[in-house]
């Protein structure tokens, strides 16, 4: 077996159970740094003033929802490829993180956008694109809630998630190939191509911090799952407990 | 060569059949088609100039709602009825029957909406060459759309009570066959934009999702025995 | 018609959704062998039928069958038969359409009937040009039957067969089946009703419990201990 071998229900239990303290400590560690760089240190955008600052929360939610992502992709492979138990727990488990990082990021791009454009939303390219996202996670969601059988739901989960990896690429390509088709007069770009270091760093900074959070969540989501599926398979085995019939009534009915 | 291609064409043959059979409700997505078409302007209004600019995007939306909501029963009824397990019977791999389901329907329920489209087109005051590029486009992105709904039936049989949800599901990844579709005929009318390269993207997304979907469809009505 | 027909199911496991039906099955037949698959309700008999069919896979074991002269390489969905609970009909064709669409989509092979013999073989030569539709349960069931004969296929995988069938029908049917073992045919039916064939062979799945006796859980075991445990397990995965 293997790698895979590796990765049974029990110890990954017991790796979650041991990193997951440490995951968390150490996210909660940087993101505070991350944070207080962001909101105290950083300085303000000559241009957009303190409403700068949401940047650093908006970007590393985007980051992290295409992440997300991209690693439910991966966890649907190893659903349809290996059939291993653990690749659907861990995709179950990011559905929702995904979901809420992308959920965020148009929140931040609303409140960001409002002094920007004057508007809560506008089908800017990204924005849209990431809306888009977040409606493929919200269906990926209703499917999981949708198919009661977790292993059926796994399996067609994952091809909908592999279906959504080779698809995002085209829809992000042709929403911007859309975007510069009706071009507004003119848009602020409010993340343009350059990005002072004093403003980098802090990103990156919150951007590793949050990255650590959703590892964390994401452990504390898995052991969740693997309990629910205990549970299931708990009640899967008492349902097989054979009660013999009284020997005066025959069995009937069909098959 | 015959002998692969028997089966394939038998099932086609089978299927257009019933679709035009009592029941099978062939013309019922042309006829939703012309709802959608008739409803439009008295939500926007009876101005003929909007309906023209309008007008393509009307079409490629009310086809796309045709198409999907048109395919939900694609393996269904062969489910109901038994049909399916023996349709799998064969040495031809599962993704030819998915393919001659899909072309059975496309031929029963897109192909007369693609032959509608001229004629519908002219309540929605579209000028000619846009008539021409938004019937040209319907017939080069429809496909796109059944074997993206094809997903989405192969879907259903798992789901049962599933056809919101597989609207929700297959809806987004739909948009870029609308985005194209809708600027390829713009682009026609349009004097600098081209009208060619929307179109050949249009195609591209077509076979591209002929191949996701086919692969996709298969893999869903397989894990259905899992 | 047929030479060297093998079946050979070798420590087959099934496994249906989440819950594991029958294990360590191993049965070897040979053309002209009939066996009636027994077992209390959920015991798997549709399961078993599905699986040896190719529709699903086993989650343990292998599936071996062999006929002289069809490639190794043939799906052993294409050399099953297969009649379910569900007859397959189309009501909106006529029986004729039904049983011509088969022909041309399975292939008549060699010692296939026509569809108005096959037809008349199993008592409703009349419906030929009816629309599915309009017959009784019964009808249909022989037309579903009829498929069997016109596209001919070395083993035929039964679920409740006579089911539908009155006691004229099931005689008919019951000459069919010697018929097909005659030939050097295979013939699997899940089965309630007592079949009146020769040198029947039953095999109870009920014998072939998915697991030992002791890996039933104890009346101890339950929801707390499942959640506190260290030993976590998922059912229905194949190893």
């Amino acid at each position: 077996m293997g790698i895979l071998d590796y990765a049974n229900p029990t110890r990954v239990m017991r790796f979650s159970r041991a990193v997951k303290p440490w995951v968390g400590g150490l996210g909660a560690i940087v993101l505070a740094a991350g944070l207080y760089e962001a909101f105290v240190t950083a300085p303000a955008d000559y241009q957009q003033g303190e409403t700068i600052r949401i940047m650093y929360l908006h970007v590393p939610m985007a980051w992290l929802a295409m992440f997300a992502y991209a690693l439910m992709a991966l966890s649907a492979i190893g659903t349809l490829v290996f059939k291993h138990p653990m690749a659907d727990v861990s995709a179950k488990a990011m559905a929702p993180l995904g979901a809420v990082f992308t959920a965020i990021c148009l929140i931040t791009g609303s409140l960001w956008g409002k002094p920007m454009w004057n508007t809560w939303w506008v089908w800017d390219a990204r924005l849209t694109s990431v809306l888009i996202l977040f409606l493929v996670y919200l269906g990926i969601i209703a499917l999981w809630q949708a198919i009661e059988e977790p292993i059926k739901a796994g399996k067609i989960t994952a091809i909908i998630t592999l279906i959504g990896a080779i698809n995002l690429p085209i829809i992000k390509f042709s929403v911007d190939w859309w975007y510069t088709l009706h071009q507004p007069a003119s848009v602020f770009r409010v993340d343009g191509p350059t990005i002072y270091p004093a403003m980098l760093y802090p990103l990156l900074i919150c951007a590793v911090g949050f990255a650590l959070l959703f590892f964390f969540a994401h452990l504390v989501a898995m052991e969740n799952e693997m309990k629910r599926r205990r549970v299931r398979a708990m009640q899967m085995r008492a349902a097989r407990r054979t009660t013999p019939l009284p020997t005066t009534r025959p069995a009937e009915g069909a098959a | 060569m015959s002998e692969q291609a028997g089966p394939f064409r038998a099932l086609v043959a089978r299927d257009l059949r019933l679709s035009l059979r009592v029941g099978g409700g062939a013309l019922t997505g042309v006829l939703f088609f012309l709802a959608v078409i008739t409803t439009v302007p008295f939500g926007v209004g009876p101005d003929l100039n909007l309906l023209a600019r309008i007008g393509p995007a009307i079409m490629w939306i009310a086809a796309l709602l045709a198409t999907l909501i048109g395919l939900e029963r694609l393996f269904q009824s062969d489910r109901d009825d038994g049909a399916l397990d023996l349709l799998r019977l064969t040495d031809a791999p599962l993704s030819s029957f998915i393919i001659a389901k899909v072309v059975a329907h496309w031929l029963g329920a897109s192909l007369p909406l693609v032959l509608a489209t001229p004629v519908l087109s002219l309540l929605l005051a579209l000028e000619p060459l846009a008539i021409a590029a938004l019937t040209a486009t319907l017939l080069v992105g429809t496909p796109a759309l059944s074997f993206l709904g094809a997903v989405g039936a192969a879907l259903a049989v798992t789901l049962r009570r599933g056809a919101l949800l597989m609207a929700v599901i297959i809806l987004p990844f739909s948009i870029p066959v609308l985005i194209f579709g809708v600027a390829a005929t713009r682009a026609a009318v349009t004097e600098p934009d081209p009208f060619w390269p929307p179109f050949a993207l249009l195609g591209a997304v077509s076979l591209i999702y002929a191949v996701v979907g086919t692969v996709g469809a298969a893999a869903a009505i397989r894990i259905n025995d899992g | 018609m047929w030479r060297g027909t093998h079946l050979t199911l070798n420590a087959l496991a099934v496994i249906r959704g989440e819950r594991p039906l029958i294990g360590g099955l191993s049965v070897d037949l040979s053309g002209g062998d009939a066996v009636a698959l027994v077992g209390p309700n959920g015991s798997g008999k549709t399961s078993l039928l599905r699986v040896l069919a190719g529709l699903a896979e086993p989650a343990a074991g292998t599936i071996s069958l062999q006929v002289d002269g069809v490639s190794a390489d043939t799906p052993r969905a294409a050399m099953v038969h297969l009649g379910g609970h569900l007859d397959g009909l189309k009501g909106a064709l006529t029986v004729a359409e039904n049983l011509a669409f088969w022909v041309r989509y399975f292939g008549a092979g060699p010692g296939a009937l026509s569809a108005p013999d096959a037809l008349e073989t199993l008592g409703i030569g009349h419906a030929l040009n009816l629309p599915a539709a309009v017959l009784s349960q019964g009808q249909k069931r022989r037309v579903a039957l009829a498929r069997l004969l016109v596209a001919p296929r070395p083993v035929w995988l039964l679920d409740e067969p006579t089911a539908a069938l009155d006691v004229a029908s099931a005689a008919r049917f019951t000459e069919l089946v010697e018929a097909h073992r005659s030939q050097g045919g295979i013939v699997v039916a899940a089965t309630h009703a007592p079949l009146a064939l020769q040198t029947l062979k039953t095999l109870d799945l009920a014998t072939y419990p998915p697991r030992g006796p002791d890996s039933e859980p104890g009346e101890a075991e339950g929801l707390a201990t499942a959640l506190s445990g260290d030993e976590y397990w998922l059912e229905g995965r194949s190893a």
